[in-house]
């Protein structure tokens, strides 16, 4: 296996393991506070059960993304060296106002989790409030950085290959920034949303009188029911985004390999690389025309507009973008179907049918999650800042890079089986009996 | 990118140092503690080890993102030290890395998980190692980027991936840390436990304060060979005898405070210790991250960079520190941890 190679897959690895962390990171704590709200405007038992035991999953899930998240941030340097060396100046901006965002929440956490004895009752709610603001914060700082990657603003190239002329402003509201942020906080919300609603349903089908369970459904499902249908819209923007700015990746993403006038929007299918030909798909006519820019006659150009080198892995990229779509889709219907029980006053406790749709889907939404990033950097390739450095040029010298990804694989593979082993473990135990306190 | 450093990036060099020093005062003794709980024995075992984790609980994570805030100051404000360290010393950083991860996923595993005693115990010995792998692998770079066998030039690291940090200087650094760190921590527990607990962590500071100064004198006789341009510069400055004089000075007063059973005194005494062997260490760099190539004239980013990230730091530290400090109030103010 090649250094470069190697890299690219540590890298895919541990971004792939802190994504999970990290958006649960970012959407926990609004289910932690939600439940602690209603508490407080009910003062039943079960809202406090729940804010506390979202809070212990918080927890558990926060401290894996601490440090995952500082094994990425050493990985930059010990991986792409030579991305941060021009890159560090007009990243760092975003990664220090991260740091802080992430600082404040591991303060405001601790206050949340160890202060409920100590602080006034306000001052609690607010530190709970404050991790979920401030995650998200964080979320944002980061995509900001990643937003630069795929459209690099706020320098001047010297044929060296150095940069000069920084405009941290520029730098930080990159074309794709906005379209970007919005994509990701929405994600973070809706596949947290799906997944929790999930565990909870899975729960329910099992004792559909819990009303722990049931409260649960209460809190998660308007928030899902909210979320997967934006998550659309803000999907449809960053696609209309990339047709300006990554043409290269939206022709990958939907395998158009000739330019088209007007371009068919392809639902599933196998793309044959020599052939340069997909195969069983299906396809829409005008959509993609439609989807990038808003116009049922646009042109859209393909693959073969640009040099080949240029091209990132179609299949790949492709199929991860099917898996997103298709994912998406389903849990809008999801939502679709819960909005209308939740308006005809349905008991969804006893909905058999429903709570089975829901377990079903619970793990779609972190699928979409990993396929989206996959389109993301895997489209974005040969480069790491698109149309300046190959991601080739970036990396270390270092040898045998096959060893510290086994290694990482090893470690992150064990840490995800004893993460999940413990959040089995809280998810099945009834809650009757009294936690013990560490 | 080369020329005279400016103050700015003067300013940013200091910033990183401090940031070293909060690192070590409070993730550092976090590790400590956790190498602490290795060597808990008696009839208060347990209550030793239970004093550990309560002191560390709510503030483990904040005291370890001081780590994560060097390294985005770092790389922000001097890109090619930080793309030089990744390469040069790569192996002591995954090293340490592998420290930190193992570290909090166990203290998370053995605070919340809903298992066995057995499973329990062994979430807690994976702690206590692990944070024992950490400031061996930090001590490993330190000693690393101290010992002028690290060269950079302008195409990049060509002193390989083992130059500077595979030395008996730098185990003995590591070692140095060690004691350091596991110092500071018993000094924070006997101040914040009362009676036999208390004084169980007394007589451990009391044996590690002997132990620290033992390595350091062996760390210093060992620079003279491994780290010649750092030695030179620590014995033949005119700030540099004040400072260690003063190190000296502080590290009998712990011994003292610790005798006299002043634990509340030793806390600060042994603080002053740790920040003047960094701050002893910082100034005996000369400005450089990497001796003898990689300096602050050399490193520093952009002229338009460095003074934005000043004026992000100095912001986000008006918004965080307040925080912090509730924070510790919260649980370390007098009575807090009971």
């Amino acid at each position: 296996m090649s250094s470069l190679l190697a890299a690219r897959l540590q890298m895919a690895v541990s971004l792939g393991f802190h994504i999970l962390f990290a958006v649960a990171g970012m959407a926990m704590p609004l289910l932690m506070v939600l439940a602690e709200w209603r508490y407080v405007r009910t003062r039943r038992a079960e809202y406090r059960a729940l804010a506390e035991r979202w809070a212990k999953g918080t927890a558990i899930l926060f401290a894996v993304g601490a440090v995952s998240g500082t094994v990425l941030s050493f990985e930059l340097g010990l991986l792409w060296p030579r991305f941060m060396l021009h890159a560090g100046p007009l990243i760092g901006m975003p990664f220090s106002l991260e740091g802080f965002a992430f600082f404040l929440e591991a303060i405001a956490l601790g206050v949340y989790l160890y202060g409920r004895e100590r602080v006034p009752a306000r001052v609690h709610f607010a530190s709970g409030a404050v991790v979920a603001l401030s995650g998200v914060a964080s979320g944002v700082f980061v995509v900001a950085v990643n937003a630069w990657m795929n459209t690099p603003r706020g320098f001047r190239l010297l044929p060296n290959g150095d940069f000069a002329d920084i405009d941290l402003t520029r730098a930080f509201f990159t074309p794709a920034f906005p379209t970007q942020a919005a994509h990701m906080v929405c994600a973070a919300y809706a596949s947290i949303a799906f997944a929790v609603l999930g565990i909870h349903a899975f729960r329910l089908l099992r004792r559909p009188h819990s009303s722990l369970h049931a409260a649960a459904v209460r809190i998660v499902l308007p928030l899902a029911i909210v979320t997967a249908p934006i998550q659309a819209l803000t999907g449809d923007a960053a696609g209309k985004q990339l047709a300006v700015y990554q043409p290269v990746k939206l022709a990958a993403a939907e395998a158009l390999f000739e330019t088209s006038r007007p371009a068919p929007l392809l639902v599933g299918g196998l793309p044959d690389m020599k052939a340069r030909h997909v195969r069983f798909g299906i396809e829409i006519p005008s959509g993609l025309s439609l989807m990038a820019f808003g116009d049922p006659h646009a042109e859209v150009r393909g693959l073969e507009a640009f040099p080949r080198e240029d091209w990132p892995h179609v299949p790949i990229v492709h199929l991860a973008f099917q898996a997103m779509v298709g994912c998406g889709t389903v849990l809008i219907l999801v939502a679709a179907w819960g909005a209308w029980l939740l308006l005809r006053k349905k008991s969804l406790a006893e909905h058999k049918r429903f709570l089975v749709a829901c377990v079903l889907a619970g793990p779609l939404g972190l699928v979409a999650l990993e396929a989206g990033w996959t389109v993301t950097e895997v489209g974005r390739q040969p480069w790491i800042i698109q149309g300046v450095l190959h991601t080739r040029d970036a990396v270390t010298p270092m040898p045998h890079l096959v060893v510290s990804f086994v290694a990482s694989c090893v470690v992150y593979a064990f840490l995800g089986v004893v993460v999940a082993l413990l959040l089995a473990r809280y998810v099945l135990r009834d809650e009757e009996p009294p936690e013990t306190q560490p | 990118m080369t020329g005279a450093p400016t103050i700015w990036a003067g300013v940013l060099y200091a910033v990183i140092g401090l940031g070293l020093v909060v690192y070590a005062l409070t993730g550092g003794a976090d590790l400590g503690a956790g190498l602490l709980s290795l060597f808990s024995r008696g009839p208060r075992k347990e209550e030793q080890e239970h004093a550990v984790r309560r002191a560390i609980a709510p503030i483990w994570e904040a005291n370890h993102v001081w780590l994560i805030f060097v390294i985005v100051v770092l790389f922000s404000g001097f890109p090619r030290a930080f793309a030089a360290l990744g390469v040069a010393l790569h192996l002591p950083i995954a090293f340490a890395l592998l420290g930190i991860v193992f570290r909090g996923a166990a203290y998370v595993f053995h605070a919340y998980g809903i298992q066995t005693a057995e499973a329990r115990a062994g979430w807690s010995r994976v702690f206590g190692w692990a944070s024992a792998v950490t400031p061996l692998a930090l001590g490993a770079v330190v000693a690393g980027v101290s010992s002028g066998d690290v060269r950079v030039s302008d195409a990049g690291v060509t002193s390989g991936f083992l130059a500077g940090w595979t030395t008996p200087f730098a185990l003995a650094v590591g070692l140095f840390a060690l004691a350091l760190f596991a110092l500071l921590a018993a000094v924070y527990l006997a101040a914040e436990t009362d009676g036999a607990l208390s004084d169980d962590f007394r007589r451990f500071a009391l044996a590690l304060e002997v132990l620290a100064g033992a390595l350091a004198l062996f760390t210093f006789l060992l620079a003279a060979r491994y780290a010649p341009e750092l030695s030179r510069n620590l014995r033949a400055s005119g700030w540099t005898w004040p400072i260690q004089g003063a190190t000296a000075v502080a590290a009998v007063a712990t011994l003292a405070a610790l005798a006299k059973r002043a634990t509340k005194l030793a806390r600060v005494t042994a603080a002053l210790q740790v920040t003047l062997v960094i701050v002893g260490w910082g100034l005996a760099l000369r400005g450089h991250f990497i001796l003898p190539d990689v300096s602050l004239a050399n490193a520093a980013s952009h002229p338009e960079v460095l003074p934005a990230l000043v004026v992000a730091v100095a912001a986000g530290s008006l918004l965080l520190l307040p925080a912090l400090a509730y924070l510790f109030w919260i649980f370390k103010r007098e009575g807090g941890a009971k």
